[in-house]
């Protein structure tokens, strides 16, 4: 059973389509990569399963079930990208009354505060105000505040944005830790590295309409150009064969190719071997997924422009 | 609702336990004491200003002497070997504070003028109206004389009424006094104004820092949006109520202290303090009459209302500083110019009101009083004058009925409001956002 299934989802504005038909599923223990540019839609699709904003169409199933945001918002933790807490609130206070509001009993919530903040060795900030905090350790702050439930979906946009690569191995190692007990992880983000890295599963979301579905490795083989580097011992003058053409000659005796549809890496090989080079390395270039996402994109207007809306 | 009561405790304890509010709740009252305290410090110590005053009594009114029992505080210097046009430029040389110059007076019983007072600076009235005084009673007994009517034959003339008002209300009669009535409508107007403009703001400023520090969505996405604005306002409510329960019990405390230290300090003898023993006794039967009009208040019924208009009124307005709170962005002066339509009823509301003290059936203050954005401030400045009961009843189940109505709308527009950042909001918009549905 799927932990979250988003069927044909829909929301209008009155000067645009936001989300216009937008399907995915999401099992436990997954981490699910949203992708997009800026006014893509995906904070829009993030406020809906949230139970923010209302679809106008389409349907969401939470385990098993239709969608209901009073009762399972409980379970769902949600960091938005516009981020923020009470600057003049003790943030020991200020984390139990969000733990609270998410339906944890006042014990259950110091509990799960304290077990959260002695794990990110936050304990002396219990008795301080958030406006003492520096931006990063804000970012920290509100990554705990999220998971304090002990949510079954976690949704987090752009959770390392402001954070240093210490603090951002710190939380990329606990959302590995949350989705191995369980728990599906929605990441959505521009960082198109950190996407590569963690995620199992993408979708890439433009003008509203998902243009792109599937598992990483899946996507980088269909977009793949049949790109290979070749190192060699020496590099000969001329290359001339049909198999493939040199994209790039590296000084440290690397060669960018690529192979011509029909052939195969074999005949890449097969034409070295045949020049007598010595072969010191041989391996695929897979596309990564910023080159993907600027090929689909591109072309497209950098900002949604307005549109008329007629449905 | 679980979850409004813990936004509900949020928003009350965070403002309890600031520093600001314990300085405004215990300072202010300290403050009120405090000035009580120096003014009265002042009536007693300082007694009456003794002015000298030159005297060129032309017309020889009172034989160049004044009678000691009408002394009125001052010090008159006749002067005789001076011309008054000489005296006039150099009275201050000679160490004079005024010159009063009173020209021959041919006919007592025609009406007298050219009496002058030089001075350097306009004459404080209260000195203005001694000087008169004096001179007034020494043409009334040239008169009488003129007339042949002793003193004692004028005073069972004189004819001096006062109009008690009984107020009959079925059960009992009592003095009813104008002022008292005036008094306490106007401190009850405006003091459901102050609080509705002060909590009403509060809550604004609440809701835009959720919004500008964008803890707006964090919020949402685990509580409702109209609880979460609920709460607040509720929150803020109860806030202003636990002030303005410490203030009273500050207040009357505090009074009840320094009556002990100081005698004097006791608020019904307070305009006694400082004046001759004259004017004593009209102030005596003054206080009495005060003293019986406040007996004639309805106090149960002006405690009750006030604290419903209080109540419904900083509802009706704080959901529209809410709505308002949760569409303005960064911008001030944009907060400003969306605040204005909000504010414009509570002042009109404040302007009937100080119309409706005095006149309390007027049209415009039964209107006033009936319509739900003005209600509050003015039925509360006309109850004490036995408004029908049919109107309170209509004013305050419309003022209940447009908290819900308003309620509802800005809930509406909050929900959009909160959400939306870096974009200025139109009116139009936001008319949009109540009428489409969620």
């Amino acid at each position: 059973m799927n932990r979250l299934e988003v069927k044909h989802l829909k929301k209008y504005y009155t000067s645009q389509k936001a989300v216009d038909d937008i399907s995915f599923s999401l099992a436990p223990g997954s981490i699910f990569g949203l992708l997009g540019p800026n006014g893509a839609g995906k904070t829009t699709l993030l406020r809906m399963i949230t139970g923010i904003l209302f679809p106008d169409e389409g349907e969401i199933i939470f385990d098993g079930k239709k969608f209901d945001p009073d009762t399972d918002i409980a379970y769902i933790g949600y960091m938005p990208e516009e981020k923020g807490l009470y600057k003049k609130m003790q943030i020991g206070d200020q984390a139990i009354y969000l733990a609270q509001l998410k339906g944890l009993s006042k014990a259950a919530a110091l509990e799960s505060v304290k077990h959260w903040f002695v794990k990110f060795e936050m304990q002396s900030w219990w008795n301080k105000k958030v406006e003492d905090l520096s931006k990063g350790m804000q970012q920290k702050l509100q990554f705990v505040t999220t998971v304090l439930n002990d949510p079954k979906l976690i949704i987090l946009d752009e959770p390392f944005s402001g954070l240093d690569p210490v603090n951002t191995n710190l939380i990329k190692d606990e959302i590995y830790k949350l989705a191995q007990n369980g728990s599906s992880i929605i990441f959505s983000t521009h960082r198109m590295e950190q996407v590569e890295e963690i995620c199992d599963h993408i979708i890439l979301v433009n003008k509203g309409q998902k243009i792109l579905d599937g598992t990483v490795n899946g996507v980088k083989q269909q977009f793949k150009e049949n790109m290979f580097a070749i190192g060699l011992e020496s590099i000969p003058e001329n290359i001339s064969t049909p198999a493939f053409e040199v994209i790039s000659n590296n000084r440290d005796h690397q060669l960018l190719l690529k192979i011509h549809e029909g052939y195969k890496p074999n005949d890449v090989l097969h034409y070295f071997l045949q020049q007598q080079v010595g072969i010191n390395s041989f391996h695929e270039i897979l596309p990564s997924l910023s080159e993907i996402f600027i090929k689909l994109v591109e072309g497209t207007p950098l900002t949604r422009q307005f549109q008329t809306v007629t449905a | 609702m679980n979850k409004i009561l813990l936004v509900i405790q949020r928003e009350y304890l965070v403002r309890v336990k600031k520093k600001s509010f314990l300085f405004t709740t215990i300072g202010v009252p300290i403050i009120i004491i405090g000035f009580y305290a120096v003014m009265i410090a002042v009536g007693v110590s300082g007694g009456p200003e003794t002015n000298k005053i030159a005297v060129i009594d032309e017309a020889n009114l009172f034989n160049g002497n004044i009678d000691k029992a009408k002394d009125d505080g001052s010090e008159y210097v006749f002067i005789s070997n001076q011309s008054p046009d000489s005296l006039k430029v150099k009275y201050k040389k000679l160490g004079y504070d005024y010159f009063l110059y009173i020209p021959p007076i041919e006919d007592f019983t025609k009406n007298v003028s050219n009496i002058q007072l030089f001075s350097k600076s306009p004459v404080a009235m209260k000195q203005k109206r001694k000087i008169e005084k004096t001179i007034n009673s020494i043409i009334e007994q040239k008169r009488l004389q003129s007339a042949n009517i002793s003193r004692e034959q004028y005073r069972s003339i004189k004819s001096d009424v006062s109009i008690d008002n009984k107020i009959v209300d079925g059960k009992e009669e009592k003095k009813g006094v104008a002022a008292v009535a005036t008094i306490v409508s106007f401190v009850c107007g405006i003091l459901i104004y102050m609080l509705m403009l002060i909590y009403g703001t509060m809550v604004m400023r609440g809701v835009m820092e959720e919004k500008l520090n964008r803890i707006a969505e964090v919020m949402v996405s685990s509580v409702k949006p109209f609880q979460l604005m609920l709460g607040k306002i509720i929150g803020i409510g109860a806030v202003g109520l636990t002030q303005f329960a410490i203030w009273i019990v500050l207040i009357v405390g505090l009074q009840f202290i320094l009556s002990i230290f100081i005698p004097s300090f006791d608020l019904s003898t307070l305009p006694q303090t400082g004046q001759g023993a004259g004017a004593m006794a009209e102030n005596v039967s003054k206080m009495d009459a005060f003293r019986i009009g406040f007996h004639s208040v309805p106090w149960g019924l002006i405690i009750f209302s006030f604290i419903f208009y209080f109540i419904g009124g900083y509802l009706l307005y704080a959901s529209l500083f809410a709505a308002i709170g949760s569409v303005v962005s960064e911008d001030q002066n944009e907060a400003q110019a969306m605040v204005f339509p909000v504010m414009m009823p509570i002042v009109l509301g404040f302007v009937i009101m100080t119309k409706a003290i005095t006149e309390p059936n007027t049209p415009l203050a039964i209107f006033g009083s009936i319509f739900p954005l003005t209600s509050p401030v003015v039925m509360m400045g006309r109850l004490m004058y036995n408004v029908p009961i049919s109107q309170v009843i209509i004013s305050m189940l419309l003022l209940v009925l447009n908290f819900i109505f308003f309620a509802w709308l800005s809930g509406k527009i909050y929900r959009t409001g909160i959400l939306m950042y870096g974009k200025k909001v139109t009116w139009k918009e936001m008319i949009r956002w109540t009428v489409r549905k969620s």
